[in-house]
C-alpha cells in the first residue's frame, strides 16, 4: 500500500478541471482566515468553542454571532472600556479593520455543536 | 470555470444552510477535482495536527495530505506539569488521531523517518518512502547530550527523568515525587534559553511546590537556572515562589550545569554541588531529528531559519519547518506551535493554487501557566510581519496577568480542551 502512495505524487500537473486559488481563497479571505484561526486555541475551530466551565465563565462561542456585537466587544476590550482577562492584550494588538474582518468571518461561520475529544489511557509503547 | 465555480458556491452554501458539514462540502469538492499535490507532514504534534487538518480545511480537500508519526498517541505537553501537582492524570492528556484522520480525510503513517532527500522529493522510513510536492516538517525538539553524557542512556532517564516530553516520563517522575519521604529535595534545571515552553520550567516548581505544601512540607525545591533570571513571568513567578510557596522553593539564577552523577542524583554547577532526592533535568534543546536529517538546523546548529510567510526552509526548496524547531524570537509555546502550521497550511494552500500567499500574517499568542490546582495565569501577544524586517514582531497591548487566579485557571482549561479539539478533531 505504501508503494502505491509512493508512486502517487502529482508534481506540478494543472488541468483547467483543477481547484484554483480563486475556488479555494473565495471560501474566506486569506489573511483573514489564518488570523481567525489563531482565535481557535480557546474559541475552538471557526469560532466552534468546546464549553468545559461552567456559564458564567465560559468561553463564548463566535459562529453565527452578529459582526456588530463582535465589533462592540472587541473595540471595548481594545479602548480599555471593558475589563478582561486576556482579551484586551488581543484586541489591542489588532487593527479596527482586522476587527471589521475578524467579526465578519465569525458571523458567517455556521454554528455547530462540538465534537467529544474523549482522553484515553496512555499505551505502554509511547516512545516518551 | 467562473460559471463551475460560482454554482460550487451556491451549492456550497445552500448545503450548509441545509446543516450539512464542512466535511460533506469538503468530500463533494473532493471527489469531482483530482489532488493539486501532495504535502506530507513529518510529526503529529500541535504544530504537525495543525498544519494536516488546515491543509485540508483550506484547500476544501484539493490538496493529499500524509502525516508520518511514530506514535499512536498524542499527549499533550501542556497541563502535564499538573501530573506532577497531582491533580490531572496522563490519561487526562492522552487521545488517538482518530477523529482528525476521519473527518478530514488525511492519510496517516504510523512510522520513524530515517532520511529526507529533498533533491529527489522524497521521505524514506523504517518501512517504504513517500515522494511529496511540498514536505513540512514539524519535529519538535531533540534533547542534547554533548555535555551530558551521563543522561544518554534510556536507563539513566528512568533515574533522572527529563519529563520534557510528556508521556511515561512524566508518570516516573510524579511516582518518584510520591516515593519521596517527607524532608527530600526534589531539584531541577533550567537550561539556558531558548527551549521549549519558557515559563514550563518555573510552573514545574510551582507545581512541585504545591503537591510538597499539601504532602510533604518539610521537603524542598530547588531550581538550578542556567539563565540569570526568571526568563518569562518574572514578577508573577517571583511572588508565586516568595509568597505561595515561601519556604518550598529555593531558586538560584545564574547556575549551569556543569555535570550529573546519576547513582548518585548529585548535580555539580559552576558554583556549587547539590544533592537531590528526586532529579529532574531538562536538556538543552535542539531542532528534532528530522530537521537535522534534512540539515535544516543552521542557527547555532540547534534551530531552523524559515520564510516566516511561508515557513520554508531557507536552505532547501519545498521543505516547510514549524513549531519548536523554527528559529524565531517567538515563543516556543503550543499555541504558537499551531499558529506557525496554519500560516504554513495557508501559504502551501495558495502557492499549490499558483496563487500569492498573505503577506502580513499577523497571530496571537495565549500561554497559561498553573501555579496550583486551579490558579493559572498568562502571557498574551499579538505578532505581526514586519515586511522591513521579515520577522514576526510583537504588537502592542501584549502583557501578563496581574496575580494568577482561578477565573484564569478555568479559562487555562478551556484553552487546552479546545487546543486539542482544533487540532484533534
Amino acid at each position: 500500500m505504501k508503494k502505491m502512495i509512493a508512486s502517487a505524487a502529482v508534481i506540478g500537473f494543472f488541468s483547467p478541471m483543477l481547484v484554483t486559488a480563486a475556488d479555494i481563497a473565495t471560501v474566506s479571505d486569506v489573511h483573514i482566515r489564518s488570523l481567525a484561526a489563531s482565535c481557535a486555541a480557546c474559541h475552538g475551530t471557526q469560532g466552534n468553542t468546546v464549553s468545559v466551565v461552567s456559564s458564567a465563565d465560559s468561553i463564548p462561542a463566535l459562529a453565527g454571532v452578529q459582526q456588530a456585537e463582535i465589533i462592540a466587544k472587541l473595540t471595548a476590550f481594545k479602548s480599555g472600556e471593558r475589563s478582561a482577562t486576556v482579551m484586551q492584550r488581543h484586541a489591542k494588538g489588532l487593527t479596527s479593520d482586522e476587527i471589521a474582518a475578524l467579526a465578519q468571518y465569525f458571523s458567517v461561520q455556521v454554528p455547530k455543536a462540538p465534537v467529544t475529544l474523549k482522553s484515553q489511557k496512555l499505551q505502554a509503547g509511547h516512545a516518551n | 470555470m467562473q460559471t463551475n465555480r460560482r454554482d460550487f458556491m451556491k451549492m456550497a452554501g445552500l448545503l450548509t444552510v441545509a446543516g450539512l458539514s464542512s466535511h460533506s462540502l469538503t468530500a463533494l469538492a473532493r471527489a469531482s477535482k483530482p489532488p493539486i499535490g501532495r504535502v506530507v507532514v513529518v510529526g503529529g504534534g500541535y504544530a504537525g495536527a495543525a498544519a494536516a487538518k488546515y491543509l485540508r480545511l483550506w484547500s476544501l480537500g484539493a490538496i493529499e495530505v500524509i502525516v508520518v508519526e511514530p506514535n499512536r498517541q498524542f499527549v499533550s505537553c501542556p497541563l502535564s506539569n499538573l501530573v506532577l501537582g497531582g491533580s490531572q492524570s496522563i490519561d487526562d492528556l492522552t487521545f488517538d488521531y482518530q477523529l482528525l484522520k476521519a473527518h478530514h480525510g488525511i492519510q496517516w503513517v504510523q512510522d520513524q523517518v530515517t532520511a529526507i532527500d529533498a533533491g529527489a522529493r522524497k521521505i524514506s522510513m523504517l518501512r517504504g518512502e513517500l515522494s511529496y510536492d511540498r514536505l513540512i516538517i514539524a519535529p519538535g525538539v531533540d534533547f542534547i547530550y554533548d555535555n551530558l553524557p551521563m543522561l544518554q542512556s534510556a536507563e539513566a532517564q528512568k533515574q533522572v527523568p527529563h519529563a520534557w516530553k510528556a508521556g511515561w516520563q512524566t508518570v516516573n517522575l510524579r511516582k518518584q515525587l510520591e516515593a519521596m519521604p517527607d524532608g527530600g529535595a526534589f531539584v531541577m534545571n533550567v537550561p539556558a534559553a531558548p527551549y521549549r515552553c519558557p515559563p514550563g520550567p518555573y510552573e514545574r516548581a510551582s507545581q512541585v511546590a504545591y503537591y510538597f505544601k499539601n504532602h510533604k512540607p518539610k521537603s524542598k525545591v530547588i531550581v538550578l537556572d542556567a539563565n540569570a533570571e526568571i526568563i518569562s513571568k518574572k514578577g508573577l513567578f517571583t511572588k508565586v515562589f516568595n509568597d505561595m510557596y515561601a519556604g518550598l522553593v529555593d531558586y538560584r539564577p545564574n547556575n549551569a550545569l556543569v555535570s550529573v552523577d546519576v547513582a548518585s542524583k548529585t548535580v555539580v554547577t559552576e558554583f556549587e554541588t547539590v544533592h537531590a532526592d528526586v532529579l529532574n533535568i531538562i536538556p538543552p534543546q535542539r531542532a528534532g531529528k528530522p530537521a537535522q536529517m534534512a540539515q535544516l538546523n543552521n542557527i547555532d546548529k540547534r534551530w531552523c531559519e524559515v520564510d516566516f510567510l511561508t515557513y520554508e526552509s531557507k536552505l532547501a526548496a519545498n521543505i516547510h519547518v514549524i513549531g519548536d524547531a523554527v528559529s524565531a524570537a517567538l515563543p516556543k509555546s503550543a499555541h504558537m506551535a499551531t499558529n506557525q502550521a496554519k500560516i504554513c497550511a495557508n501559504a502551501i494552500v495558495q502557492l499549490m493554487a499558483d496563487a500569492e500567499p498573505d503577506p502580513a500574517p499577523v497571530f496571537a499568542n495565549t500561554c497559561y501557566s498553573y501555579v496550583s490546582d486551579k490558579s493559572a495565569m498568562h502571557v498574551a501577544n499579538v505578532y505581526r510581519y514586519d515586511p522591513a524586517k521579515k520577522i514576526m514582531v510583537s504588537a502592542e497591548g501584549g502583557g501578563v496577568s496581574a496575580a494568577p487566579s482561578e477565573l484564569e485557571g478555568a479559562y487555562a482549561g478551556a484553552w487546552a480542551h479546545n487546543i486539542w479539539s482544533d487540532i484533534l478533531t
